[in-house]
């Protein structure tokens, strides 16, 4: 693997935000001088299924997917899904998790058990792991649905870029209405 | 000014400053916001057209009308298209015609993963295909080009991780290109009867070979010699992917894949000492390096189906697995799409379920009812296939067992339409259920004929289905709202027994364009622990917001309403739309509408 370029991999269930969240963190490292490239797969994303964004950057990037092994930071938006995506992280790699329980249908069918012990094997198994109650802190901004712009602030902390830049892209990205809540919650989250 | 576009959007980019004005499309994942993007811009026109022949027709009358035209296509639109597609090599094309095909390495979105590099070798067309963003914008402007100078139509092909990557574009001013449009008369170019298709079957034989020698100094078929103990023949995506894991080696980056350029090849094979050929899907590159004689590496190494990443390729070459964690194996619940809370297509889907009969299904998002707990569908080939398939096995098994079609409305309009006049000419028996939701909801709410609304949102006239199935001569057509279980499942039934074809129209608009409409929403539902006997009739509908759970696992003490009961359901009421079916399943009376100051 190219080590010049780091990669970022994003998960969570349809309608989360996670695409966004990807976007909007694209734009703060080209803005930051990076070429970068991202990739996810669409379709069926409001459908409520698993939804995965690779982002990558570096002073020059050709695959816009990372291999397994190769994620630095894997951010997710609900426990079951960073089982899902373990295997992408790099054995030092970083796992960022909203501690939120969305079940697939096959638990609310009674045929499947939702993993309980989700945090204490990650734990197990890669050191750096930050679990965040990105809903209530997000509820606290006054909606629920800011928890991916939370994230997204505790993954600043995590990245070695100007504040001013990430507050830059907010900006373009959501509109005025919304925006002093989702600054408010990507503080938050930047705290943690 | 630089931006970051996906591949999609940087083709519509391409194509509009190229100034190219005119498109037609079918949607399909991954291809779909090629023609969405390019509609938005200004000076253009585009249209969704009933189905890829029919967008690729358009396209090349407009080509002959001299102008240039673009036409989009998943990989298996290009299977409709195909007829055209054969004998417009032999025309020419006039004004100038590229053709987009999308390819969805690994069926993200797809129900096969065919090459569509075999397309442009069988029909006898050149094909181009860029590796990036930027190249994808470059490119199309490139095939157009291409089509003008050879009087030929060029594709473009992309894939799934060209399409719906990002990566960095600078965007340029649009070019005009003066376009000489008006009627040509050259019926030995244009009437493919035998003896003139015959002259034009030699035309296209010398046209190849001038390509083929255009090929050889075609800038974008290009090499990058750097250390020669390994070299790597590839194009698209998966040069990246190589280059990500070995930026030391040297490349022939092919920019176009059909026709290669041998003596190219030849030279580069000279030059390294090992060759590899970096290619997903069918080995077209490799088969013909092995056909040239040269002592190439391919599918020894590299996997027969599925796409690459950078992992792929380097285990392939150098035989080691990345650095990963040992985890051991989780067996976690699978999170596959579902349909969305209020969807119109649950209700039909839970009749047909109950019913037992044989459901040959179609394409779209009621393609996911063949899941449990729904099990509503018990094929799927293809766009339109539901209405051959149904008639056909009720001609061989009827009356024995019962058969039944479903078709979502762009897909009968897209395929379906012949099928129905075939039933109906044949005496068919079956039952064919056009599940109407208003829009082509799966690549994400496109319009089309029977939605009354144009791609540039202009009103037009809307296929009337109960008017159209009268005139192919179905004997019994009946309109059934979904949301009425009852009522949905006693009309199938009648049909069911009823002599003759019959047409069944669930109609009810898809659940997102009700909140696109901005359509007076419902009250959603909340279960009354205190009511609910936790018979479980509710999860059989597979609706998202609706979940059970035992009395152990609760917080709160629920008083048992039988001696068997274990635990209750839920609704959350966050994701619940109203739609009521639940309410019509629970004989317990237990499901209530939320009240506002709760």
């Amino acid at each position: 693997m190219n080590e010049s370029v780091r990669s970022v991999l994003l998960v969570g269930v349809g309608g989360q935000g996670t695409i966004m969240a990807s976007d909007i963190l694209s734009a703060v490292m080209i803005n930051a001088g990076f070429d970068v490239k991202k990739s996810e797969v669409h379709g069926m994303a409001q459908r409520g299924g698993s939804v995965s964004s690779h982002v990558r950057f570096g002073p020059k990037v050709y695959s816009p997917l990372a291999g397994k092994g190769d994620v630095s930071i894997l951010v997710s938006f609900e426990k079951l899904e960073t089982l899902r995506y373990l295997e992408y992280l790099k054995p030092d790699g970083k796992v960022i998790i909203n501690n939120e329980e969305i079940y697939p249908p096959s638990v609310n069918l009674g045929e499947a058990l939702y993993p309980g012990d989700a945090i204490d094997f990650i734990k197990n198994h890669f050191k750096d792991v930050k679990v965040v109650d990105a809903t209530a802190m997000a509820l606290r901004s006054g909606d629920k649905r800011m928890a991916n712009t939370v994230i997204l602030g505790v993954l600043s902390s995590c990245l070695d870029i100007e504040v001013d830049i990430w507050e830059d892209v907010l900006k373009e990205s959501f509109p005025s209405k919304i925006l002093e809540g989702n600054i408010n919650a990507f503080s938050l989250g930047r705290g943690v | 000014m630089k931006q970051l576009m996906s591949g999609n959007e940087a083709i519509a980019r391409g194509a509009y400053e190229h100034g190219i004005t005119f498109a037609s499309a079918y949607p399909g994942t991954p291809s779909t916001e090629i023609l969405e993007e390019f509609s938005r811009y200004d000076g253009v026109y585009a249209e969704w057209t009933p189905n890829e022949k029919v967008a690729l027709e358009v396209g090349i009358g407009a080509a002959l009308g001299g102008a240039r035209a673009l036409v989009v296509m998943k990989q298996v639109g290009v299977n409709v298209a195909a007829d055209p597609l054969f004998t417009l090599s032999y025309t020419g094309t006039e004004g100038g015609l590229v053709i987009v095909s999308a390819d969805d390495p690994s069926l993200h979105s797809s129900q096969n993963e065919q090459d569509s590099r075999n397309y442009a070798k069988a029909a006898k067309i050149p094909m181009l295909e860029p590796a990036d963003s930027a190249e994808a914008k470059e490119f199309i402007k490139i095939a157009f080009r291409m089509s003008e100078e050879f009087d030929t139509p060029v594709f473009l092909r992309s894939t799934t991780r060209i399409s719906h990557s990002k990566s960095i574009v600078t965007l340029e001013d649009r070019e005009i290109h003066e376009e000489n449009r008006g009627v040509r008369y050259n019926p030995s170019k244009y009437v493919m009867v035998p003896a003139m298709a015959r002259q034009r079957r030699i035309v296209v034989e010398k046209k190849m070979e001038r390509l083929s020698k255009f090929a050889e100094t075609f800038p974008e078929n290009r090499m990058e010699i750097n250390d020669t103990k390994i070299g790597i023949i590839t194009a698209g995506m998966p040069y990246n992917y190589t280059k990500d894991v070995f930026p030391g080696y040297s490349y022939l980056k092919l920019g176009m894949v059909h026709p290669l350029p041998h003596d190219l090849i030849r030279e580069f094979a000279s030059k390294v000492e090992r060759l590899y050929v970096v290619e997903e899907l069918d080995p077209f590159i490799e088969e013909q390096i092995k056909a040239m004689g040269i002592d190439v590496i391919g599918r020894e190494v590299f996997p027969y189906t599925g796409e690459f990443d950078p992992g792929v390729v380097e285990t392939a070459i150098t035989g080691n697995e990345a650095a990963v964690v040992n985890l051991p194996d989780l067996s976690l619940p699978q999170r596959p799409p579902n349909l969305c809370p209020g969807c119109p297509h649950r209700g039909l889907f839970y009749v047909l379920g109950k019913l037992k009969v044989f459901v040959a299904g179609d394409i779209g998002c009621y393609t996911l009812a063949f899941m449990k707990p729904l099990e509503g569908m018990h094929s799927t080939i293809c766009m339109g296939a539901s209405v051959g398939m149904a008639h056909g096995m009720d001609k061989v098994i009827g009356g024995k067992e019962k058969v039944v079609g479903v078709i979502g409305d762009s897909t009968f309009i897209h395929s379906g339409i012949t099928p129905l006049l075939n039933m109906a000419y044949n005496k068919s028996n079956s039952v064919i259920i056009i599940c109407d939701n208003r829009t082509t909801a799966m690549t994400g709410m496109q319009e089309n004929p029977a939605t009354g609304f144009t791609l540039h949102g202009k009103e037009t006239k809307a296929l009337d289905f109960v008017k159209l199935a009268e005139a192919l001569g179905m004997d019994n057509v009946r309109v059934v709202d979904p949301f009425d279980m009852k009522n949905t499942r006693s009309v199938i039934k009648e049909e069911l027994s009823t002599e003759g074809p019959s047409l069944v129209i669930s109609s009810a608009p898809c659940a997102l364009l009700a909140v696109k409409q901005k359509l007076p929403g419902k009250t959603p539902l909340r279960v009354n622990p205190d009511k609910c006997t936790g018979c479980k009739a509710c999860l059989g509908l597979g609706c998202p917001p609706i979940s059970w759970k035992r009395f152990e696992d609760m917080d709160i003490k629920i008083e048992k309403k039988t001696k068997k009961q274990e635990g209750i359901a839920f609704i959350d009421s966050s994701l619940c739309n109203g739609c009521t079916l639940c309410q019509q399943l629970c004989s317990a009376g237990a499901i209530e509408e939320v009240v506002e100051d709760e």
